[in-house]
């Protein structure tokens, strides 16, 4: 017979059961399995099951609006190192490694360095951010994310007065990233941020979402969330940070130049070339409900874009 | 002398023809289509009007190529399953995806040229869905009933523009719609090109 000791680092009968309302009907059977192997060999917990972040804090600028599901968040999304299909992402992710994970930060900044992301999970405050999120397609989510303010990431590293934007880069391995492996778009994914738009308090570094850490899918270990722009500036899987002088061109803007631009803030008004942003359809909703301007972060970003045809910057 | 009772193959390629719609509708109600079900029905009908009017095309060169004649008992069907996907799909975008709002719907005819040719492409299936039925070939006389059923050809052009038009980057899928088209409709012009018909006569 096997005695089981409990220790105190086990995780508790509630979370593994509260894990499996999670899961995906079509991976019940896995989770089922992994349950059973989980209860027989504890220590396989921690592979078989995203781990949940400690210690989080809410943030005051979570919206109050019902969260989408979780099998919405984690199976429909656009990630094209994984597939363009909107569920490639969940299917083809299943071998992606994203640890041990490091991302360099360097450029026009005093101290350039490693940033390790479990110094990251250990030494900054893991807030949860409840943020709308705008896809450039016209479909929109609410995502309970898991982060830190990108801002006080970036202030240890010390950019310099000569920075002005920020550069991010997407890892590129085509045996972890099987989309990688066609010219679909310029890899590696490439986004940028102005100066002051990567230090707004609205911009997170996410590191999880559902109180959990981050799933291959949505960008694992660590990608961009900046809830004022459509979702393709959120890049995923950062493997470097750099300070520059000049706007980065972002992988979008060399793919269709009179699609996508730098900024990409959500403007019901700029109609993408090929549909209108007028609307867009909240998943699980029928009817589909006006776009705000700046998806409804005006109040805090309007101020950083003042003077600017925001049509000629889109 | 007594005729022969012929399989009745017909019902089967119907039924066949009909499924992909029944998953649809099983998915919706079952919640298998994943996050977005408008977005997946919509996709589908799409999928399955263009591979239905690239089947259609397909069958006389299947006479042609590879011999068999009893092909062309299954093309006015194939033909009208094109049309009823084509149709539902157009259906969908108005009645369900934009719910009626017809300001929207009149401003992407006008500015969107992937719905105006996917729009156009699905109104000009109309007259030949309607003229299908061997009676019209009467009524209309063979060579003008041929001549109207030639606008099948732009109309699949159209409907691979269309798709080519509307994908964000990955125009891979497109592209083999397209090679398969080119394929069907050189076969085609082949065969009237007059060195070939030269050579055929000699």
């Amino acid at each position: 017979m096997l005695i089981k000791k409990t220790i105190a680092s086990d995780p508790k009968s509630f979370e593994i059961t509260s894990r499996s309302t999670y899961l995906k009907r079509r991976d019940f059977l896995k989770g089922g399995a992994a349950l059973a192997g989980a209860m027989m060999f504890p220590w396989s917990l921690q592979a078989a099951l995203p781990k949940k972040i400690p210690n989080l804090v809410k943030s005051p600028f979570s919206t109050d609006e019902p969260v989408n599901k979780y099998d919405d968040v984690t199976g429909y999304n656009n990630f094209y190192e994984f597939g363009t299909g909107k569920s490639d992402p969940y299917s083809n992710s299943g071998d992606f490694k994203s640890r041990p994970w490091s991302v360099t930060v360097d450029g026009l900044c005093d101290k350039p360095g490693q940033l390790d992301i479990e110094d990251l999970m250990s030494k900054f405050q893991q807030e949860e951010r409840i943020y709308r999120m705008r896809c450039v397609e016209a479909w929109s989510m609410v995502i309970p994310w898991v982060g830190v303010q990108l801002s006080s990431i970036l202030n240890k590293f010390e950019p310099n007065s000569k920075a002005k934007y920020v550069e991010f880069t997407t890892l590129v391995d085509p045996e972890q990233f099987p989309g990688q492996k066609y010219p679909i778009i310029p890899w590696p994914y490439r986004e940028g941020l102005r100066m002051d738009e990567a230090m707004h308090p609205l911009t997170v570094m996410a590191t999880g979402i559902f109180g959990e850490e981050l799933p291959p899918q949505n960008g694992a270990p660590l990608r961009l969330v900046v809830p004022w722009k459509y979702g393709f500036k959120g890049i995923k899987s950062i493997v470097r940070i750099r300070f520059v002088e000049k706007q980065p061109v972002s992988t979008w803007m060399t793919a269709g130049p009179n699609e996508y631009g730098f900024y990409a803030n959500v403007n019901p008004e700029v109609d993408h070339p090929r549909w209108s942003q007028a609307k867009e359809r909240r998943i699980g909703e029928f009817l589909r409900r006006p776009t705000l301007p700046f998806n409804g972060y005006g109040e805090e970003v309007a101020d950083l874009y003042k003077g600017m045809d925001l049509r000629k910057f889109f | 002398m007594v005729k022969k009772k012929k399989f009745p193959y017909k019902p089967f390629v119907f039924v066949a023809c009909l499924l992909p719609a029944c998953w649809l509708v099983y998915g919706v109600f079952t919640g298998l289509l994943g996050a977005n079900p408008i977005e997946a029905v919509l996709r589908d009908l799409g999928d399955w009007a263009l591979r239905f009017l690239l089947l259609g095309l397909a069958i006389s060169p299947i006479r042609r190529i590879i011999g068999w004649a009893w092909v062309m008992r299954y093309r006015r069907m194939i033909g009208l399953f094109a049309f009823f996907y084509a149709f539902m799909h157009l259906s969908i975008y108005i009645g369900v995806d934009q719910f009626f709002d017809w300001p929207t719907i009149w401003k992407d005819i006008v500015k969107r040229p992937y719905i105006t040719i996917g729009m156009a492409a699905v109104l000009a299936l109309v007259p030949l869905a309607v003229t299908s039925p061997k009676t019209m070939v009467r009524k209309l006389g063979g060579a003008r009933w041929k001549a109207l059923h030639k606008l099948v050809y732009p109309i699949a052009i159209a409907g691979v523009v269309h798709f080519f038009l509307l994908v964000k980057a990955d125009i891979r899928e497109p592209l083999i719609y397209g090679a398969i088209l080119a394929f069907l409709l050189g076969e085609r012009l082949y065969r009237r090109l007059p060195t070939r018909g030269f050579a055929r006569s000699s």
